[in-house]
């Protein structure tokens, strides 16, 4: 009895210091982690993809003007399960490796994004345009002053 | 001065509680991780209490169900104040996956006033011990909200394209 006590004590000498010295040096996350998601509003083209993939339904998608589309993502139910970043036509979402996520206020989980759409001449509601070009078509039908005049 | 002692005391020994709010098990797996040897929160004074009246903080995982709200309250009742509560994983900071079932109220801060949100599903131990190195002060708070607006928009509205893309009235001409 009291030897076997030795004997795991002396297991216990034997394997040294094995805490981490985690929130004093930092601990980056294996490869393939999913942490955090980041949006680059450059890239998205407004398809909503992301939005009808979420599996808790933290994108939401809102058209407040003719030509502007807003993707609204409420990052304390996200379950990091990186849909969106897969199913993006653009890559405009991606995945990061941030998990220091940890706040006292869900406001700084919060990312928007406000989109240029095209919008259609007869009914006005939003569309996406396929490429840069086409953007620019729709807004030189629209009479966007040029520059320089 | 003693009231002030005993605040400065507070945050050296934060005795916690684990309330399974309707969990998967997956986030107390991650605490129960974030209390063994490799992690060690008894470094900074966390110790697990079986009683919430031993308790300092409440480690809430999961969504709220309805079933169990009253009892929630009720054990938020028997810690003695002060008292923090601890959302832990996504379940319990904003509903998660379950956010408007019929048979959860959503969040922990729905019946709680939650002090501290650890999103993840699960979280990272790390980021557990994050977020106590955060509410105690150890460490800065990294997240922010995130606000882009594309590029084109603010020229739409100055009414000004950029560079690269403006044409002469010559060019314009041409393309009609
Ligand atoms: S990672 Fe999953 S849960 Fe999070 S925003 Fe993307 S699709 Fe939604
Ligand atoms: S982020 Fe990607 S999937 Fe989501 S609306 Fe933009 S382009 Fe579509």
């Amino acid at each position: 009895m009291i030897l076997s006590k030795l004997k795991e004590a002396i297991i216990c000498l034997g394997a040294g210091r094995v805490t981490l010295p985690y929130p004093f040096a930092p601990h980056p996350p294996a490869e393939g982690f999913r942490g955090k998601v980041e949006v680059d509003s450059e890239k998205c083209i407004g398809c909503g993809g992301c939005a009808n993939v979420c599996t808790p339904r933290c994108i939401v998608v809102t058209d407040p003007s003719q030509d502007t589309r807003v993707l609204e993502f409420f990052l304390e139910r996200c379950t990091y399960c990186a849909r969106c970043a897969e199913v993006c036509p653009e890559e405009a979402i991606t995945v990061t490796e941030q998990f220091e996520t940890a706040t006292n206020d869900t406001q700084d989980m919060h990312i928007k994004a406000e989109v240029y759409m095209g919008s259609c001449q007869r009914c006005g509601r939003c569309f996406e345009t396929s490429t840069a070009l086409d953007k620019l078509m729709v807004t030189g039908f629209q009479g966007v002053p040029e520059s320089g005049e | 001065m003693f009231k002030s002692l005993c605040e400065k005391a507070f945050t050296k020994a934060l005795w916690v509680y684990h309330v399974n709010t309707g969990a998967c098990n997956g986030c107390d797996i991650e605490v129960i991780n974030v209390l063994t040897p490799y992690y060690d929160a008894e470094r900074f004074g966390i110790k697990l209490v079986g009683s919430p009246r031993h308790a300092d903080v409440l480690l809430v995982c999961g969504p709220v169900t309805r079933q169990v709200a009253p009892a929630v309250k009720r054990l938020w009742e028997a810690v003695p104040a002060p008292k923090l509560v601890f959302a832990i994983g996504s379940c319990a900071a904003g509903g998660g996956i379950w956010f408007d079932t019929y048979s959860v109220l959503g969040g922990a801060d729905k019946v709680l006033p939650v002090d501290f949100y650890v999103p993840g599903c699960p979280p990272r131990p790390e980021a557990i011990l994050y977020g106590v190195a955060v509410a105690l002060g150890l460490a800065p708070k990294q997240a922010a909200p995130v606000y882009s607006r594309q590029e084109f928009l603010s020229f739409l509205e100055s009414g000004k394209l950029p560079e690269e893309f403006a044409m002469s009235p010559e060019q314009a001409q041409e393309a009609v």
